[in-house]
């Protein structure tokens, strides 16, 4: 069994990083807008569908097919805020909050409707090489992931902390009233950081299709962990996602190998109820003053 | 240029066109050709849509070809009229489902892809005294429940591993015994569980020792833990149970972690006996082993209906067989009792005998609802095909086992 552990643990970390990939934009939208997007789940599948239709109809890469798939999945970010969100919400938290689930049902049955319930799944053989790194065979897809994850976290978080627009996005999340005062507009932040959230989910299905699957089901398989992993990592923390993201498939691969497949998830909650305990906040999140 | 038409001429017109479509539709004044409903319940929507849309089309396939053929002739030629229900993939609609049936006059019904489905059904349709014919439905609880409109036509479980583990032991047999142990894997639910414990059970019997019995969730999102745990066990062949997606990860973690088999030999495999595994996955397809639903591919009847599934551009599936199937078995259900009464239906089909279905099963003989000549078959990936390896009679290939090391 020990022979196993290294693997195990590499295995786990590309796995957390797909985690990480989905978790960055839930936990950014979370962080300004302060809403849980129960539309991530159904925004991810979107994207994997989006990835695979792009590969069967004109033989886009799903690699290459980031360079389309992201920007379009701004532009819907963008709209479904200012559009739909924001007019039915009419500025409560707890409406933005059904308005989401809403929106997650009507996309997973509109998906379910029009693509059926078939698994669609894409050929690429090099994404499904392995890549030997100390003695453990590691899917060369995942690892592409997993460096994706690192880079794309440090690339969120020098705009946030380095750019006008971060500044701004920070401002309207810590001070709604305040940045409105100082002339930003508020209802644009809102929908660009949701549009930013819905790009990184977008990206996470381009880097997960090569090697997984679509269906109209497939959300849920990753939304709970990425929740998971946005409480634990600390809510709107970014780098907290990319930490707790990696740590849960850690911790996943671990459960998976000394208690079972069945019962491996039990890690993943133990260690999140340990987080709430012990660090309410979350891993990387700050403390409420 | 304008037409109007004022009310005198509107009459003389409706006149003449009652007048001409008599004279032009005979068949329509005299008698018309007696129509006979059978329902078909099956999940349309919702997680199982992909076996219930298969299963419809397989029935379809047979009413046309029972129609062309002439329908029921004890009836006068009646031909069949299928009532097509959703079950939406949720155990309560099928149930709820069993009403509309009724009241749109069905005879008998067939379905419902899943166990789940076809418990709540039947269970509602024996208050109607309304047959349901099983297509699909192997958990033993179907059968058990004493219900006299219950027929399973395709066999439970039990049968299905009892058959799997007696091949198993043939083909190990043939080769040699090479295979001295196995890893069980499975999906963690009912079906999973109790087949792996059957497995489990059987497997000393043969002389293969299990080594390794791993059960997961479904959906399960990484197989890299199970690749390695049955790596490290040094087991001889995989026997698989899960659902496509998770048996699709699962072969590709196990390439991945150049886990060495003889065989994978799944019981019932979601993905080895389907068409489009084989398509997308042909490389980790090769030499897959399962033993499932199948029909008898050399009956002219079969491959007529092989023929209709591709000019239709579906995939051939056991879904599309066992549907097809269960019409032919309510069809002469119907042919011999000379009636759609329900009652007459439900004496009918417990009295079948009928043999010339498309399933390479014997006559049909149905005893408390479970259709004892029943038996599945072994099938095997071989290129682009699967073909049927075991029993002998029904062979199209001869099976490769062990399988070839991978070069």
């Amino acid at each position: 069994m020990s022979s196993l552990i290294l693997p195990a643990v590499l295995n786990g970390l590309t796995m957390g990083a797909v985690y990480a990939l989905i978790a960055l934009g839930l936990t950014l939208i979370y962080g300004v807008l302060h809403i849980i997007n129960f539309a991530h789940g159904s925004l991810l599948m979107l994207g994997l569908y989006a990835a695979y239709f792009l590969f069967s109809y004109l033989g886009i890469d799903p690699y290459l097919a980031i360079i389309f798939v992201v920007p379009a999945f701004f532009v819907l970010g963008y709209l479904l805020q200012r559009v739909v969100i924001a007019p039915m919400s009419a500025g409560s938290e707890q409406n933005v909050l059904l308005v989401t689930l809403a929106l997650s049902l009507v996309i997973d049955n509109l998906a379910l409707f029009f693509w059926t319930s078939n698994t669609r799944t894409v050929d690429i053989p090099y994404a499904w090489d392995t890549v030997e790194v100390l003695g453990a065979y590691l899917t060369k897809g995942r690892v592409i992931a997993f460096f994706a994850a690192l880079l794309v976290a440090g690339l969120m978080w020098l705009f946030m902390t380095r750019t006008r627009t971060g500044s701004a996005i920070r401002a309207v999340a810590i001070e709604k009233r305040g940045a409105e005062i100082v002339g930003i507009d508020v209802n644009h932040t809102y929908a660009l950081t949701f549009g930013i959230g819905t790009a990184c989910v977008a990206l996470a299905a381009c880097l997960l299709l090569p090697t997984f699957y679509a269906t109209p089901q497939v959300g849920y398989t990753f939304v709970l962990v990425a929740f998971t992993t946005v409480v634990m990592g600390g809510m709107g923390s970014l780098p907290g996602a990319l930490v707790a993201g990696l740590a849960l498939g850690v911790i996943e691969a671990l459960g998976g190998l000394f208690l079972g497949e069945s019962l491996g998830q039990i890690g993943i909650f133990v260690a999140f109820i340990l987080t709430l305990l012990f660090r309410p906040a979350g891993l990387l999140g700050r403390k409420p003053t | 240029m304008t037409h109007y038409i004022n009310r005198r001429g509107l009459l003389k017109a409706s006149g003449a066109m009652a007048l001409l479509s008599g004279l032009a539709s005979p068949s329509i004044l005299r008698a018309q050709t007696p129509v006979v409903k059978i329902g078909v319940l099956e999940p349309l929507t919702g997680n199982l849509a992909y076996n219930g849309t298969q299963c419809a089309a397989g029935a379809k396939f047979a009413a046309e070809a029972i129609n062309a053929a002439g329908g029921i002739k004890s009836m006068g030629g009646a031909q069949i009229e299928l009532v097509i229900v959703d079950a939406e993939s949720r155990p309560e609609v099928a149930a709820a489902a069993v009403d509309t049936l009724a009241e749109a006059g069905v005879c008998a019904f067939t379905g419902a892809s899943a166990s789940a489905l076809g418990l709540a059904s039947s269970q509602a349709a024996a208050k109607y005294d309304l047959a349901q014919v099983f297509s699909v439905g192997t958990a033993e609880a179907i059968v058990e429940r004493g219900l006299h409109n219950v027929f399973r036509y395709t066999p439970g479980v039990n049968k299905i591993t009892a058959v799997a583990m007696d091949n198993l032991k043939l083909l190990n047999d043939g080769a040699g015994n090479p295979v001295k142990t196995a890893a069980i894997i499975h999906e963690d639910g009912p079906f999973g569980t109790s087949m792996a414990d059957l497995i489990e059970k059987t497997l000393p019997d043969q002389g293969i020792t299990v080594v390794e019995r791993i059960a997961h969730p479904t959906p399960h999102r990484d197989f890299n833990n199970i690749a390695l745990r049955v790596k490290a066990s040094k087991a001889d062949i995989i026997i698989p149970s899960n659902y496509i997606n998770e048996y699709t990860l699962m072969t590709r973690a196990l390439q991945q972690q150049r886990v060495e088999l003889m065989a994978i030999y799944s019981v019932l495999g979601g993905a080895a006996s389907n068409i489009k595994f084989v398509r997308e996955n042909n490389d980790l397809a090769q030499y897959v082993i399962d033993c499932n639903h199948w029909y008898d591919p050399k009956k002219e009847a079969s491959q007529a209906l092989a023929a209709s599934v591709a000019a239709a551009g579906l995939d051939m599936t056991y879904d599309v067989m066992v549907a097809y199937a269960t019409i032919q078995v309510v069809a002469d259900a119907l042919e011999r009792g000379a009636s759609d009464d329900r009652l007459k239906m439900i004496e009918a089909l417990a009295a079948s005998d009928y043999a010339d279905s498309i399933m390479p099963y014997g006559p049909t003989k149905f005893v408390n609802g479970d259709n004892v000549s029943a038996a599945p078959v072994n099938l095997q990936v071989r290129g682009d095909k699967i073909e049927v390896i075991f029993p002998a009679e029904y062979a199209t290939a001869e099976p490769v086992f062990p399988r070839p090391a991978a070069g």
